[in-house]
């Protein structure tokens, strides 16, 4: 197999405002701090998997490679554990800075598409009912991402049928959805959201 | 008599529906009234966080608020549920634009907070004295010889919490409370795999597989859990993790109020609705 040439950068073509970003979020400008020792990455159950660790995560925003941190698998595998966070010795908030990374990606349209649409499906569920009705989420999320996989559900949604713990009932809206409606408006339109 | 503002979430009332039976029941031998916020909304969980963290924050404060009038702290048994909120109230509290932002939500709503609430898991009401005590004093039925892997995953102790992040204790002081043996467990405080299990699946079986490899190491006779995504993971996908990997649990995955129940011999605990069925170790005390 022929060898890939290795990506070489220039500072020119980087962009530092990324880190000016991430100084926004409440806690975010610890990534200063970072020594790039790996904590968080030997911490992580979920880092085999990942596409870029998080310690190269942080590494990668202190290069200004938005775009490539953007599109990575990475931030849609955090499991939100919370376990780098608590052991970085520099206090730098990485899952919060993950969650970070997540709103902005879907916000340019650059997040990883499946695995980001089952947080809109939740939203729009949110929104519209005010609760999680755990059926419409599965249904919707695998609907619109993997009809076939749905069918491999069959076993676990038969035992909980059988156990009175899959509800056959149309979903419930809160009774002030309105209250959800107007703070949904309120937070949309000051565009800090 | 104890009073709270009680938050159920989502899971609750379907999925978990167990937890709250089991809870509502032993909260009752205790004395503990648990009063259900009225016309309560989902707390954001991780995935609103993931799309809006404000607006996130807004609709997770609409609970604080209700809670406010009713004039009690919160309860939530769901560790998301716990976090969800009492990230909202930490950041109401600590960061003014965020104060602003979601107190300007709550008024165009007609609703207002003022950050008197406390958020609280619901296993932290029971460890703390007097409560403990009481406890200790409602077992009728000592669960002697029974060994408890205490799993209390990730939110309930990261960011915040009131048990330590890595080496909890409080599943432990409740399994000793009810005569049960608590197993030394070192992945007690490590992730299930959580809402990874919709979109990763093969990741969040991992992960679960670890968590009940663990338990199986340690000769436990079931594992009780503090969360219903937690339950979900461990109990439901146990035979998925089975025919993934090829392994062979059996390991029953309780509520740690279930567990409580039992000892108390209280009725309503819901643990036929459990996927895996009792161990012999655990078939003894029921």
């Amino acid at each position: 197999m022929e060898a890939q040439a290795p990506v070489i950068r220039l500072e020119r073509g980087m962009k530092p405002d990324f880190l000016e970003e991430i100084y926004e979020i409440p806690g975010g400008e610890n990534i200063k701090d970072c020594i790039q020792c790996g904590t968080c990455s030997g911490s992580c159950p979920a880092a085999p998997d990942m596409e870029h660790t998080p310690r190269q995560i942080i590494a990668m925003i202190r290069a200004g490679m938005r775009d490539e941190v953007l599109a990575s698998n990475t931030i849609w595998m955090c499991a939100s554990c919370y376990m780098c966070q608590e052991r970085c010795p520099s206090q730098i908030k990485i899952t919060d800075i993950m969650y970070a990374l997540k709103r902005v990606a879907l916000a340019e349209g650059k997040a990883n598409p499946k695995a980001s649409y089952m947080a809109q499906v939740f939203v729009d569920n949110i929104n519209t009912y005010g609760r999680n009705d755990e059926r419409m989420l599965i249904f919707n999320y695998y609907l619109k991402t993997n009809p076939g996989k749905f069918l491999s559900y069959a076993p676990i949604g038969m035992s909980m049928i059988s156990k009175g713990l899959l509800s056959m009932g149309a979903p419930e809206r809160i009774k002030n959805i309105d209250q959800i409606r107007k703070i949904v408006a309120y937070v949309e339109k000051e565009g800090t959201a | 008599m104890t009073s709270y503002a009680y938050y159920p979430g989502c899971s609750a009332k379907a999925t978990g529906a167990s937890y709250e039976e089991s809870l509502l029941s032993v909260a009752k031998v205790l004395g503990i009234e648990l009063d259900e916020i009225d016309d309560w909304n989902c707390c954001g969980a991780t995935a609103y966080f993931s799309v809006r963290e404000k607006l996130a924050m807004a609709i997770s404060a609409r609970n604080l608020a209700l809670a406010e009038q009713q004039g009690k702290d919160i309860v939530a048994p769901c560790s998301a549920c716990y976090l969800g909120l009492a990230k909202a109230n930490k950041y109401l509290k600590e960061f003014p634009k965020t104060r602003e932002t979601v107190c300007g939500a709550l008024n165009a709503a007609g609703l207002e907070y003022n950050g008197d609430v406390e958020v609280l898991h619901a296993l932290e009401i029971f460890i703390k004295e007097p409560m403990l005590s009481k406890v200790k004093a409602s077992v009728k039925h000592p669960l002697t010889g029974l060994r408890v892997a205490g799993y209390v995953g990730c939110q309930m102790v990261r960011p915040y919490g009131f048990d330590d992040a890595e080496y909890p204790e409080a599943l432990d002081i409740i399994t000793d409370a009810l005569g049960a043996t608590p197993v030394p467990y070192p992945m007690a405080a490590r992730c299930c795999g959580g809402s990874q299990i919709m979109t990763n699946e093969e990741v969040a079986l991992r992960m679960s597989k670890n968590v009940l490899l663990a338990a199986e190491k340690a000769g436990a006779d079931c594992i009780i859990t503090t969360c219903p995504l937690c339950h979900m993971n461990l109990d439901m996908f146990q035979a998925k993790v089975n025919a993934h990997f090829g392994t062979n649990f059996s390991i029953p995955v309780l509520y740690f109020t279930q567990l409580m129940g039992m000892a108390f011999e209280a009725s309503g605990l819901g643990i036929e609705k459990n996927l895996v069925a009792p161990s012999a170790g655990l078939a003894a005390h029921l």
